[in-house]
Formats: structure tokens, sequence, C-alpha cells
């Protein structure tokens, strides 16, 4: 009975077929690391954000009388509204970690390289369309931090030449940040862009299963059809797409060994998430910054106005440079950079364990001045931080035009034929 | 417009200055489980708080059920102008009119504590001095030029200010020093008890979440070794 109902569905959609083929039969390398757990937590994030969001937005009221006594309405009198506002807060930071990870992995590995560069963009895209997703989520509350915030962020467009003054008012729908902004910002934030995110991460995994993953050797477990003597090819079923072209090697299915493994690692992720969610929500005032619990107020700016954590590398760009369109046309350029990296890196092996010194060196000093970026952009902006900030910035856009440079022709180790476990 | 936000972009790094160091503040040392602390604190902030300052995120009965009050004993003693029990915690004060008597109208205090944080409002209640600059002839030292007038002066006495910026000693309030600062402790306890009334059920869910997240965490371990032993 059952069997001819799954049947009669297969012939009609074949969802078996398609789960085979992204899970049960999906030849995944058998050396992923600790770094190829993030794109599956950035996953749980992602799922979390939406459900709580469901249920925040039942109570949720957006408007510039009623948003911020709403928000303590659900802290106070919804059944666990606290924990869903919790969870969804907490959530957003993190969103940002396993992202920052996932990204940083994939620039350890080379995993944007030839023939993953549309995957790559489709990520960069992603984490615009999050940052876009959190900027808007963070009005929603219609605290003084939010509204400031707002403020200081949607004037960056005013720096565009012409038609900059249109462009912000149109963003705002108002002159100020007002009711008018905060509604548009919340339609936004729980409907178009959430759409937006889902159908990307859609695309995003479509385009991985079609290239296939990268490991942390860089080495294809996708060998040409008739090289590989069978019994050196992987002993494991592997959906008829991924073998009539190519001979898999050093590959197990991702479910369920990936399944498992990611669970251990999902598990791990929420005992810190739920540490943090529980016991300091707030985290420390970079999840949730003190000022927020004033309510939105116009002629009253908080003492010192910050974006949250995450978008402080990007911010710090931005105030370093003492001209308002330049510092602008920097803290794009910082993402458009991300965004080409497949082109800067002229390289053909893949991964930092078999590419040169430099390219190490080079990766790690990156992560260190974003870093500092990141610290900074939460700062005040004194002369010291100001000269820190310009270094760092330097060392940002630095990473890639070194990377340029040194890829052409790039000393490189000799890449294994096979992956090393 | 442009200009505004020119002119707020470019006070953005002043105002950052302008926050500085900050003061040294005194430990609160308040205990949220302190019910009796949480009960002396509320009906402190019914006698001397609430007639300026609203709680209006907090209701009543809610106060009363986490505090270990009954519906009846919160009516009598705590509630004296006809409200429901299930109402926020509201006054009567005209919100423009309390503006031109203090200067600016007097904030709702619900949040205060996770705004400013315990530690501030203890300190805060406790630094008042004399300053006849002053349109009430106090300010005070966490809080340059406030508006308030030192409402618990009968309380504390009064403080002056040295040329070093030190505070005296209260000198010709009812209380002594130490119950002053029990006082202040106890209402600073029931102003972090406003600002989040869930803080200690959350973190008593917090060690239950966590402990069972330890458990899967084992099983979860065990169950990734038992497939993986395949994998060669």
């Amino acid at each position: 009975m059952f069997s001819n109902l799954m049947a009669w569905i297969e012939q009609r959609l074949p969802l078996m077929d398609a789960m085979n083929k992204h899970a049960v039969q999906y030849p995944a390398p058998k050396n992923f690391n600790f770094w190829y757990v993030f794109g599956i937590l950035a996953s749980v994030v992602l799922v979390n954000q939406l459900l709580t969001g469901v249920w925040l937005t039942m109570n949720y009221e957006p408007s510039g009388d009623g948003a911020f006594a709403s928000v303590e309405y659900i802290m106070r009198d919804v059944d666990y509204g606290w924990l869903l506002r919790y969870m969804h807060s907490t959530g957003a930071s993190a969103f940002f970690v396993v992202v920052y990870m996932h990204m940083f992995r994939g620039m350890m590995y080379g995993s944007y390289q030839k023939p993953r560069e549309l995957l790559w963009l489709f990520g960069m895209l992603i984490f615009l369309v999050l940052m876009a997703e959190a900027f808007m989520g963070y009005l929603l509350p219609w605290g003084n931090m939010s509204y400031w915030g707002a403020q200081v962020i949607i004037s960056i467009f005013g720096a565009i030449p012409v038609i900059g003054d249109d462009l912000t008012l149109w963003i705002r729908g108002d002159y100020v940040i007002s009711g008018a902004t905060l509604n548009r910002f919340f339609a936004l934030h729980v409907i178009a862009l959430p759409l937006v995110l889902v159908v990307l991460v859609f695309l995003h995994i479509l385009a991985l299963h079609e290239v296939g993953s990268n490991n942390p050797d860089g080495t294809s477990i996708k060998k040409p059809k008739g090289s590989v003597p069978p019994e050196e090819q992987s002993k494991f079923t592997f959906h008829e797409q991924y073998t009539k072209k190519y001979d898999i090697v050093d590959a197990i299915p991702f479910h369920p060994y990936y399944t498992v493994k990611d669970l251990v690692a999902v598990v791990i992720f929420l005992i810190v998430f739920c540490w943090v969610m529980f016991f300091a929500p707030e985290g420390g005032g970079y999840f949730i910054e003190a000022p927020n619990f004033e309510p939105a107020n116009g002629l009253k700016t908080p003492e010192h106005i910050a974006p949250v954590w995450y978008f402080g590398p990007f911010y710090t760009i931005l105030r370093i440079i003492p001209d308002k369109l330049l510092g602008a046309v920097g803290m794009f350029g910082a993402i458009i950079a991300l965004f080409m990296l497949p082109w800067f890196d002229r390289g053909t092996v893949k991964s930092l364990r078999y590419r040169c010194t430099a390219h190490t060196v080079n990766l790690i000093q990156f992560a260190i001045c974003f870093i500092i970026l990141g610290i900074l952009g939460t700062k005040a902006a004194t002369p010291l931080n100001n000269l820190i900030g310009t270094i760092a910035s330097f060392g940002y856009f630095g990473f890639f035009v070194a990377l340029w440079v040194y890829s052409k022709n790039e000393k490189t180790k000799p890449v294994p034929e096979r992956v090393t476990g | 417009m442009k200009k505004f936000i020119l002119a707020v972009l470019t006070a953005l790094p002043m105002l950052a200055i302008a926050a500085g160091p900050s003061l040294d503040l005194d430990k609160a040392n308040n205990d949220l489980s302190d019910k009796e602390s949480l009960k002396r604190g509320f009906e402190s902030y019914i006698n001397y708080c609430l007639g300026c300052h609203q709680l209006k995120y907090q209701r009543y009965n809610r106060t009363f059920a986490d505090l270990g009050i009954s519906d009846e004993d919160g009516k009598a003693n705590y509630m004296y102008t006809g409200e429901k029990v299930g109402d926020h915690i509201t006054n009567t004060m005209p919100p423009k009119e309390a503006a031109k008597w203090f200067g600016s109208t007097p904030p709702d205090l619900t949040l205060e504590a996770r705004f400013r944080s315990p530690d501030w409002i203890y300190t805060y209640l406790r630094s008042f001095y004399v300053d006849e600059k002053r349109p009430f002839g106090v300010n005070n030292k966490v809080f340059k030029d406030v508006g308030m007038p030192h409402v618990l002066q009968n309380l504390q006495g009064v403080r002056t200010m040295d040329e070093h910026g030190n505070l005296s000693e209260a000198t010709g309030g009812s209380m002594t020093v130490e119950e002053y600062d029990n006082f202040a402790r106890d209402l600073t306890n029931f102003l972090e008890y406003t600002g989040e009334p869930n803080k200690l059920e959350r973190e008593n869910m917090g060690y239950w979440v966590i402990g069972f997240l330890f458990i899967l965490l084992f099983f979860s371990y065990l169950l990734k070794k038992e497939y993986w032993r395949d994998v060669h």
C-alpha cells in the first residue's frame, strides 16, 4: 500500500531520486575537517531565524508608537516570548559567526576557484542579503540604537552624487527615520528578503552539488571515467548522475555519514548558542546593545553610536576615510573585492596546504586585519583607532592585491593525487 | 535635511570621545532571588518613585505573582489609585507639563537597569550632592545636571562635593549610611527585576537545556563513531 503510494508519487515527482541525488547517494569527500561544519550550522541558524521570526511576528506591532512596547509585551506577557526573542536575537549574531567562518573556510581551501566561481557568487549574494536582512531587523525593536544606527547607515547612501538625497528619502519614506521606515523595513525583513535568502540558499546548494564539494586538500574526488581500477573506487553507491561521468574515489555518501557527523557539530554549536542565549543574551552589550533598552528618540542620540558587531569591519573602513563618498566607495569596495575573489586568485592550486608560504601568511594577516577592523567598528573613532584602522584596511585590500600578484607564477608544492585523509 | 545628517555624522566622533572614561560605579551586589529585598524595593518604588516614574511595561499582578504577594494583599498594600491588578504600573503625571517642571519628562524606569546597569542605579541613588546652581539645589555625580530633585533627601541627608570631586558622608537624614545603602540596594534589585522579570527562570531553564544537550552530545558522538567505522 505504502510502496504503491510512493511509486505513484515518484512517477509524478521524483522525490526519492532528489533525496538520493542530494543526500543518500551524494558523494562527499571523506576528509572534511572542523571547518566544514559551518554550512550546516548556517542552515540550522537560518531555520531557527525563520521559525522564531514567524512566532515573533504574531505578537510584534510594526508601528512607531507600538513597536517598542510590543517587544516588551513579547518579553513579558507572551508565553516563552522572551525565549523566542532571545533565540532570534542571538541567532542573528550566530548567523554572522558561522557565515564568516564558512567564508574563511572557502578562502583557505580555494573553494571559490574554478569550477566553483558561481557557487562562491551565490554565497556572496547570500552574505549581502543577510547583511540587509540583519540591518532591517535591527530597526524593528525601535530602540534608540536601532533608530540612530539606521539613521547613520541610510545616510551613507546620501553620499552618492546627484541622486543621494532623493535615494535616502526614497529608502526612508520620510525625511527622518519614522514609522513609515519601520513599516517598510518590517515588510522587507519578514517577507521579501527571507524569500530571496531561501531561494539563494537553494541555488547555492544546487550549484554546490553540480560541481561537487571541495575538500581540505583541494584534490578532486571525481576522476575521469575508466581511469581508476574498480578496487580503488569508493565502495559506496552513488547516484548515477555522478558515476556516469566520473569514477568516484575517497568519497562517502553525505547521508548517513555526514549527517551523523554534523549532528555532533550541531549539538556542540547548540551548547555554545544556548549558553549565550540563557546566560548572556545581551552578548556583553554586543548582541543587544544597552541604548536599545530606551525607545527610539529622534532628539536624543546615544552617547556612542556603534553598528552591531558584525558590520564592524565594513563600518571601520567607511569611517577611516575622511571623505564621505570615498568612504562609502571603500566600504562597498571591501565587499565587491570579496565577490571578485575567484578572479583575483590566478592560481590553480586550491588548498593552502599546497600553496606558497606567502599565501598562508597573506591569509593570516587578512584574518587578523578583519578582526581588528571588526573590533574598531564598535569602538570610538579616536586618532589612534583611526590609525590602526587605516593600517588594517590596507591589510584587508592588500590581501587581494598581493594574491593577484603572487598567484600568477606561484611556487606551489605537489598536490597529491588522492585526498590525504 | 542633508545638513542635519552631515551634522550628525560630523558630531559622531565627538560624541564618541565625549563618552570618554566611564565613572567608577559602586557594586550594587543585589540578589534577584531575595524576594524580601524585592518586596522592600517594590514598596519603596511605589512610595518614592512612582509619582514621577512609570513602569509602563510591567503589570501589577505579574509583579505580585513573581514577588510572592497575593492579589488581595497587593491591592491593599501596593495599589492606591483604583487600578485593576492586571494594569500596567503607571502614574497620571502629564508628560508635557512634567517636561516644563523638571526640564525633561521623568523617564519610564521599567528597563532602566538594562539601559544603564544595576550598579549605575545603585551609585546614582547615593550620589546626589548640594549644588546651589541647580534649580532644585542638588546635582548628581554620575548624572551631571540631572533634572531630578533629591527626593530621598529626608532619608539619606545631604552630601557635599569638595574641590577634588569627592563626596562627603551624608548628614541629617533619618537613615544611617548603611541603612540607606540597603534601601538603595533594594530599589536597585527591584529595578533589575522589572528590567527582565524572567531572568531567574531563563537561567534556571538554561541549566536544564544545556544539561540535556550534553547528554545528546554523548549519544550523537557514539552514533557518529558507530557509523564511521565503515569509513577507511
